[in-house]
Formats: structure tokens, sequence, C-alpha cells
């Protein structure tokens, strides 16, 4: 299972790289969302696959009674996820933003600071 | 000691503020502070001439043994009393030579931080401290030199002689650390009772040459001499101070300090006698090609501080005391003569070639005089100090033949520059055109002072033998010397050659034309000197350095991210392979059918994403993954986090086909090539993930951490659902954080949606669609074009 799971997780980074090595803008951001994709993913296997239930703590009990999944990773994860979202969303104004200024949107014509 | 540094230290940061409240006085008021110091030095003369030092110790940092820790003996005195001494004289000079001067007291500034500095150097007791003086003399020096910053000749200067003395005190500072290490001490003063160990020390030798590198650059010593010369780009009263007499000499007074711990060995003799006889050579044999005044006292200052070195590798006890006496005698000529040409180019004008100066003796008379007694000294001639030093370096040398046939030549090079300076200008007839008039009150303080003491000192050579040269050798030596120093020896050996020089001395001054049209032809030659390899290697690190720039930075943010990648993949490699590799992982967990199911169609997902033609389809794609992450939280028993994945995803791909409605649809394909290299890159990056999170999942550690949330969830928070309560108890901070993020993306986006460039510009945007647009979802702001 760990196996797997860890090429899906190379196979985002590998896909959100190459999107983002792209000239299009577009794909830029496509290429962002993969890798944020990737990175939770990444946060989520490191910590160790743990099949057991939800860390809710069932109506009237005060402690588990069997080990639950680990609720540390999917605190992190939680924030990242909205995190990645806002970036998302900021790059997003931002190129729609540079692409309106300088009238392109392919990288490569996006050297020069002065455009 | 430690007081008087300091107010040397803020005398020189008042400086400026002194110019500005009273311009006339500032440089009388400045002396104050050398004043000071010269006074204390002189009361510590009668302990010191008993085998007492001063010592003064705070501590500074000491983790890394760094103390401020000053010492006075001997040596220092000798050099400090030259320092505060000359300083005081200079600081008259320069009030006369920048009178008018808008820039006056930045120049004090500078010259008063380096004398503070310098004097910092001679009374440092810990090789730390030493150092850090050590680069702050070469810091003002820099300053210093290119004072007259509008011109690109002085920059250059400045920067050489910064490169070259800074690059030799990072040598340095590697052989003082690894000098710290071999004898167990920072204290110079404990460090030298322990040369035997350091002698003996496997480090010995690279503790030597780095030390020596770092002497000979700052004291411009053969290959490393050529920044001296084009260092007379300073102002003449930084040039007399700085180049002649104080901080070219710190290079000497390291080794003669350090000469008992690391002297005395052949090594020692071999590289110091053979570098400084060799500089003392080159720097006289080219000084006999030189017209310009400063520039022929420079090489001869290259060539007496080269003597210097020289005497100072022989080791014996005559070479040691030749030495000091000869530090003493050169510092009071070549500063007069210093001054003198300062004080000539400033009266006529700016005329600076001797070939073109004149009959000044009626126009200059005070000059004149000063100028002949120190040109004389410098010679050798008898009476004069001079002379009682180049017959104990005569007398010292008497076993080595071929120093003493150095000597000779070197010897007459100096009679022929002494009398080039200090008797060519004034005699003879005056060239038309020139006009010349006495220098001020105010610069002839120095050059009277010092010109007059290059005689006056062969009359006092009982106390000056005693009280000052005694203690100086004794220090230099490690142990106790007695020095009686005579003007007259007797019709010996050495007052045979020492006459001898003399007279070839005055014949090369006769021959000086034909000596020059020599030298014109030889003139090629220096092409291929240190200067040039300088040159070279500059050029070279300023090419890499624009080659880096363009490949590395070139703008492109695709090349960015493809260096980042790169760069990070090998490192990761790296430390893996240096950690081990894999360790062997057993818990792995069974494959089940519908999360391999899962995992299959990411991978099938992102594929697609990155494969798709369509903006749309790509989108769409992503999605897939996105859902198929939630859905794979659900499994792992995360349902907080399929929640969040499922209502993010789906703000995402709205948001994004919403976005991407307003730009065009045009693809720019690269190349095959590049898409081929930018494949590899990221298939490499994939896989060293894939590897790096198997490698982690090998070591699992314990998880104390969540074992507390969980255990203390609903007894301390009262919460049921763990997540929820690291996220809005345990941790709420971080929360706090992230809502932070939000808001600031949020603020972000709506500013730049907002304004707008007023007008300009405006013809290279590219027409809106005038309704609703992209706006931030979190925000649910119109966009307001």
């Amino acid at each position: 299972m760990e196996v797997l799971l860890a090429v899906v997780i190379g196979t985002l980074y590998g896909g959100g790289l190459y999107l983002m090595m792209r000239r299009n803008l577009v794909q830029l951001i496509i290429g962002l969302g993969l890798l944020s994709h990737g990175a939770n993913l990444l946060i989520f296997i490191a910590a160790g696959l743990r099949q057991g239930g939800a860390p809710i703590i069932a109506e009237g009990k005060k402690v588990f009674l069997t080990l639950p999944a680990d609720p540390l990773p999917q605190a992190l994860i939680l924030t990242s996820i909205v995190i990645s979202f806002a970036v998302t969303a900021f790059a997003l104004v931002l190129f729609l933003r540079t692409y309106q200024e300088v009238g392109t949107n392919d990288l490569d014509e996006m050297k020069e600071t002065d455009t | 000691m430690l007081t008087l540094l300091v107010i040397c230290f803020v005398a020189a940061f008042l400086a400026p503020l002194l110019h500005r409240l009273c311009p006339k006085y500032t440089g009388v008021l400045l002396l104050s502070a050398p004043l000071a110091m010269f006074v204390w030095l002189v009361k510590q003369i009668p302990e010191i001439m008993h085998g007492h030092p001063v010592e003064q110790t705070c501590i500074w940092v000491e983790k890394i043994g760094l103390e401020l820790a000053f010492r006075l003996d001997g040596l220092s005195l000798l050099f400090a009393l030259l320092i505060s001494g000359i300083g005081m004289l200079i600081l008259l000079y320069t009030q006369g030579y920048f009178k008018g001067h808008p820039q006056q007291g930045r120049f004090l500034m500078y010259i008063t931080a380096f004398m503070a500095s310098m004097l910092g150097v001679v009374f440092a007791d810990n090789l730390l401290l030493i150092f850090i003086f050590w680069e702050l003399t070469s810091f003002t020096s820099y300053l210093l030199i290119g004072f007259n910053h509008e011109s690109e000749d002085a920059r250059k200067a400045a920067l050489q002689a910064m490169l070259v003395t800074v690059l030799g005190g990072l040598f340095l500072l590697g052989g003082l650390i690894l000098m710290a290490d071999a004898a167990g001490t920072w204290r110079l003063s404990e460090l030298i009772q322990r040369g035997s160990e350091l002698v003996a020390h496997k480090n010995y030798l690279p503790i030597l040459i780095l030390v020596c590198i770092g002497a000979f650059t700052k004291s411009a010593q053969f290959p490393f001499h050529f920044w001296l010369p084009n260092a007379m780009q300073a102002p003449t009263p930084a040039s007399a101070y700085l180049h002649s007499s104080t901080m070219v000499k710190a290079g000497v007074y390291l080794l003669a300090r350090l000469s008992p711990a690391l002297g005395g060995t052949e090594e020692w003799m071999l590289i110091l006698t053979t570098i400084g006889a060799t500089t003392f050579l080159v720097g006289a044999v080219m000084a006999l090609g030189q017209h310009v005044l400063k520039r022929l006292l420079a090489y001869t200052t290259v060539s007496a501080l080269g003597a210097m070195i020289m005497l100072l590798g022989i080791g014996t006890d005559y070479t040691i005391k030749a030495m000091a006496v000869f530090v003493l005698a050169h510092a009071f000529y070549k500063a007069t003569l210093f001054m003198v040409a300062g004080g000539i180019t400033h009266e006529t004008g700016g005329e600076t070639s001797i070939d073109k100066l004149g009959g000044l003796r009626k126009a200059m008379p005070i000059s004149f005089i000063c100028a002949l007694l120190a040109g004389l000294s410098m010679g050798g001639f008898i009476p004069f100090f001079g002379f009682v030093a180049k017959e104990l370096w005569l007398h010292a040398l008497d076993h080595y033949v071929l120093l003493v046939i150095a000597t000779v030549i070197g010897g007459a090079a100096y009679v022929l520059v002494g009398l080039s300076v200090g008797l060519k200008p004034f005699v003879g007839k005056m060239p038309d055109g020139l006009r010349a008039h006495e220098i001020p009150p105010a610069m002839r303080f120095g050059p009277i002072i010092l010109g007059a003491g290059c005689l006056a000192l062969s009359f006092f050579l009982k106390p000056i033998g005693h009280g000052l040269i005694e203690p100086a050798a004794s220090a230099i030596a490690g142990k106790e010397l007695h020095v009686h120093l005579h003007l007259w020896a007797g019709f010996n050996k050495a007052f045979m050659i020492s006459t001898g020089t003399v007279v070839l001395g005055i014949g090369l001054f006769f021959a000086r034309n034909t000596l020059l049209g020599m030298a014109q032809k030889l003139r090629p030659i220096t092409k291929v000197g240190p200067d040039a390899v300088y040159d070279f290697l500059l050029k070279s690190v300023l090419n890499f350095a624009g080659w880096q720039t363009r490949n590395l930075q070139n703008g492109s943010l695709r090349h960015y991210i493809r260096i980042s990648v790169i760069t990070t993949t090998f490192l990761v490699i790296a430390a893996f392979i240096r950690a081990g590799g894999f360790e062997t992982f057993e818990k792995i967990s069974p494959l089940s059918i519908r999360i391999s199911a899962i995992g299959i169609l990411m991978i099938f997902a992102t594929f697609g994403t990155v494969k798709s033609e369509s903006r749309l389809s790509s989108i769409l794609s992503m999605g897939v993954v996105g859902f198929s992450m939630a859905l794979l939280f659900t499994f792992f028993g995360a349902p907080d986090l399929a929640m969040t994945q499922v209502v993010i995803e789906t703000l995402t791909v709205i948001l994004m086909a919403l976005a991407f409605y307003h730009l065009p649809a045009t693809n720019h394909i690269s190349p095959k090539k590049t898409r081929a290299i930018d494949i590899g890159v990221a298939v490499g990056f994939g896989v060293m993930i894939t590897v790096l999170v198997l490698a982690a999942l090998a070591v699992q550690t314990p998880t104390p951490v969540s074992d507390y949330y969980l255990e203390h969830s609903y007894k301390e928070a009262h919460g049921r659902n763990v997540v929820n309560v690291i996220l809005v108890d345990f941790r709420a901070l971080d929360t706090l954080g992230e809502i932070t993020v939000l808001t600031i993306a949020a603020l972000g986006g709506a500013a730049l949606l907002k304004l707008r460039p007023s007008t300009r510009r405006r013809d290279v945007l590219v027409a809106l669609p005038q309704e609703s647009g992209g706006d931030t979802a979190s925000t649910k702001k119109e966009n307001p074009s």
C-alpha cells in the first residue's frame, strides 16, 4: 500500500513541477495545485498509515478504547489545505492582473521587471 | 591604555562634527588624542626599560576566547610612539594640506580612525583582537586611498589595496587560528612563551606560511608589492602616514612580534630572508626608473620594508638590533620626504615629476632644509641617523656576502632617491612657468621636527639605544639584549662598504638620465608583473560572476524553478546516500483493492492534467485528483480532512474556471528539447520524492505528541473530535496565523483587482469583459472593472 501511495506522491510532484516549467501561466497555476496535493498526501503518508477509526471520542466515553488514526498530521493537513487554497487564489488574481498589465501569458516574455 | 584607545576612536568619529563647528582648528583639536597617548607612552618608558610590560585585560566574548587584552612592551612602545608621534604631526599637516577643503572633516575622521586601529594592532595581546584591528587598518586605508573618489584611478587603487591586504588578512586569520590551536592559547604573550611547542608542532609550516602571506601582503612584499606604489593615489598626508611609516609596517611588526614563537628555524630564515632580500632589491631597482615624486618614494618604501623582513629573517642579535634602529630611522626620513614631496606638489600647483622641478631653494627654503636632512639620512651620509642604521646593518650582515652585495646596490639606490627628492627639486635653474611658495605654517611642523630628528637622533644615541631600541630588540629576540649605538665605530669594514655605497649612489645620481632611459626601454617587462596578474585575476572573477548571473539568474521564472528543482534533487540524493540509503522497513500494510483503485485513478488523472490540451479538461482532471484525495482521507480515518478537501477542491475548480475565462487560450509550445529536459527534471524529482517517502516510512518514530492530544482532548478541552480540538484549542495560535494568511491573501487579491494604474500602459491592457470576473471566492468581491 505504502509503495503505491509513494508512487502517487511522486507522480503528483513530477506532474506539478513539469506543469510549472511550462510557458503558459495557466499551466503554472494548475501545476501549483498538483504540487500542493502532493505535499498534503506526503504529510499524511509520512506519519504512518493507521487504518483505525477517526480520532473522535465516542459519545459518553472520555478516552479512546482502540487506537484511532493519528490526529496530528490531520490537523497539519487541514491547515495546509486551506493555506494552499489561499495561495492558489492569490496566485490566480496575481497572474490575471499580470496578464492584463503585461499583455502576454507567456512566461518566456516576462523576463524584464519593468514591462 | 584601553581608555586612551577609546578616546582615539571617539575623536575619529567626532572629527566631522568638529570640522563643522570650527573648521580652522579641527586638526589641532583632534591632536589632543594622540598627544595624550604620546605623553602616556613616554611616561611608560622607564618601566618598560626595566622589563616590566604594562598589561590590561577585560573580557569581551568569552566563548571564542576573545578578550580585550592589551600589552605594552618594548616593541609595542617603539611602534606606538612612532604612530602617535607622527600621527600628531600628520594631523597638523593635514590641517594645512586640506585648508578650506570641504571634505577635510571626513579625511580627518578616516586618518584618526586609522591611527586608533594601528595603535590597537601594536597593543593587542590577543590573536583575534590583533586580527580585528589589522582588518580595521586595511579598511581605513581603503577609505583613505579612495578619498578622491571622483577619480577612477583612486577608486581602482583603493580596491586593489583592499583586496590584496584583506585577502592576505584571510590567510593570516587561518594562520592565527591554527596557531592558537597548536599552542592552546589566544594570548600572544603566553604563546610566545610556548615557542618550542609551536615549532615542533605538525602544523608549524602551514602556520608559518599563512602568517607570512598575511604579513607580506600588508607590508607590500614581493610579489604583493604592486599595491603600494598604486596606493600613492591617496592624498599625501595619508601616503606619508599609512604607506610609509605605519600601516605597511604592521606586517613587519607582526613578524617581529611572533619571531620568538615562530622564528629561529630554517624555514623561517629561508622564507623571510629570500622574500625580504628580493623585495629590497626589486623595490630599489624599480625606484631608479621613477620620476614621479611619490612613486619614487613608494618604491623605496617597498624596498625598506623588504630590508626589515630580511633582517628579521636572519634573526641574529645584531640583525634584530639593526632592524629596530632601521625602523626608527626609516620612519623619520620617509615621513619627512613624503611631507615635503606633498608640499612641493601642493605649492607648485600640482607638479609631481622631479624632472620638471628645480631651483625651489629660494621659494621654499624651509622645505629644502628639511628635505635635504631627510634625503641625506636616507642615503646614509655621516653623521645622520640613517648612517647609524646602515652601519649597524652592514655590521650585522658581516658573514652574508650576497646580502652585503644586495645592500650595496640597494643602498646606492637609496642615495640616489634621497638626493633626487632632497636635493634635485631645489637646486639648479627653475624651469619656466614654475611658480612656488613656501608651505603654510601648519604643514611645516612635521617636516621640521622629523627632518631635524634625522640629524638630532644621532646625538642622543645613548638614551635612544637604552630607552627604545634595547627593549624593542629584546622583545623581538625574546631574550635580553644590550644595545650600544655608536655614531663612529672607527675605520672598519662596515664603514668602508658604507662609504663605497654612498660614492656609488652619488655616481648614479649624476648618471640619472641614462638610468631613466634604460628604465624606459625596460618598461614593457612590468606588463607581465604581479600587477598584470592581479588585473587578470580580478577580470576573471568579474567575468565568472557575470557568466554565473547570466546563466543562473536570467530573469526567467521557469529557469529558476528548473535550477531549484535540480539542485534540491541532487542535494537530497547526496544526503540520502551519505546517510546510508534505505533501512529495511518491515510493516507494509497489505494492498487493498479500493485504495489501489483510487491510487491508480490519481496517477491517471495527474497524467491527464499534464497531457490535456484544453484548459477545462486540465482543471477537471485536477479536480479528480483532489476528490480522490478526499476519498483517501475517508478511508484512513480522516473525515474532517475529507470534508474540507471536497469543499476547497470545488471552490478551486470554480475559481480557476472563472479566472481562465479571462486568459487567452493560446498555448506556447516549448521546443522538443526543452520539454525533454523538463520531463527529465520532473521525473527525477518525482522519483526522488517517492524514494524519500519510502525512506521516511522506514523510520517510524514514536508519537508522544499525538498520544498526548488523544489522551487529553476530552479531559482538558472537553472536545470529542481531537483534530478540531487541536486546531481550535491546543494549537489555536497556529489557526489564528492561518486565518491571517487567508485574510492577507483576500486583501491582496482584492487590492490587485481594485487598484489600477490611471492611464499609463492602458495601451497594452487587453480588453476585458466588463462584467464580474475572477473574484477571490474567500471574499466574494465583485471585479470592479
